[in-house]
């Protein structure tokens, strides 16, 4: 019995950076904060390139709390929609060439918690997101988030989330 | 609301947040402030949809405004606070935000202790019986020297 070739590694790249690009696209206020993502595997690092428009605290100066806020929701339902189309990407449902065409189904945000831990300073900052549960309906999404140290968090959140209709 | 501030006050507070970046860049006006109570506004803009099949406002956006709005109470309390920060915010969110509409957030400082403020805040659309979403944090407190 012969396996079946593995696919050549761009294929799956392409598919994969394709499929992060239509969900990223589809969300003008992402683009307006200029979040980016950085994927490896299946791991993204929500990077949030530093801008004066971003600044709360024009004295000291410190990145405005909203946008901290802002952040770490992105980042933490950006992971919480990936996570979901991985595992259909993966599983083989997912039509490359149609995910750019189809509606975006995104998590709702019930409640989310920021913690603030430092000031944010005028620099990029970075956050990772990690889904602690994920139900049928409900989801737990915890996300930590940092500057120049990944061990000295500037902030961390955690946020239950509606999962969309339609997914099983 | 009862608004005890005299207008050069609120007037000179307007112009300290508007002049915030962030507050300026998503468009947010102080509305009233005093006795640590704060209203805030911010129209409905396309830059800031989180679901673009609905046209409906991102939280973020909403969270930035509560936020805004919050440390603004802190500010106007009687016990005329020098500075303060954000400690924790928890953010409720009960429905989406009519598109179109501009929203308007409700902030008040309901106690204070010698290092940290209480706040609750709600945001509602042009419909006021059914707030957006809501919110209550903690923030830090510095008080004016030798005021114990």
């Amino acid at each position: 019995m012969t396996r079946a070739k593995p696919e050549p590694v761009q294929v799956i790249k392409q598919r994969r950076d394709g499929a992060l690009k239509a969900l990223l696209s589809g969300v003008p206020y992402i683009q307006y904060l200029d979040i980016q993502f950085d994927r490896r595997g299946d791991e993204l690092t929500a990077i949030l390139p530093f801008d004066e428009k971003l600044i709360g605290n024009p004295t000291l100066p410190a990145l405005h709390g909203g946008v901290t806020a802002a952040f770490l929701e992105v980042a933490a339902i950006i992971e919480l929609s990936w996570s979901i189309l991985w595992e259909e990407m993966e599983a083989g449902q997912l039509d490359p060439a149609g995910i750019a065409e189809r509606p975006l189904r995104l998590p709702k945000t019930i409640d989310f918690t920021v913690d603030y831990l430092r000031t944010g300073l005028p620099r990029d900052a970075y956050a990772r997101a990690r889904v602690n549960r994920s139900g049928r309906r409900y989801a737990s999404v915890h996300v930590e988030a940092w500057q120049d140290n990944r061990a000295r968090l500037f902030a961390q959140g955690t946020g239950h989330f509606l999962m969309p209709e339609g997914g099983e | 609301m009862t608004d005890v501030t005299a207008p050069d006050v609120v007037a000179l507070a307007r112009r300290f947040i508007e002049a915030i970046p962030h507050s300026r860049a998503l468009g947010m006006r102080l509305e009233s402030l005093g006795e640590g109570r704060v209203v805030m506004t911010m129209p409905y803009d396309l830059r800031f949809v989180g679901d673009p099949a609905t046209g409906v406002l991102h939280g973020g956006a909403v969270s930035a405004l509560m936020d805004t709005a919050s440390g603004a109470a802190v500010m106007c309390h009687p016990t005329a606070p020098t500075a303060t920060a954000t400690l924790d915010l928890r953010i409720d969110y009960f429905r989406p935000a009519t598109p179109g509409q501009t929203i308007t957030a409700r902030a008040e400082c309901y106690h204070v202790t010698r290092s940290v403020a209480f706040v609750r805040v709600t945001a509602t659309d042009e419909d006021d019986t059914r707030p957006v979403a809501a919110a209550t944090g903690a923030f830090t407190l510095d008080r004016p020297k030798g005021v114990k």
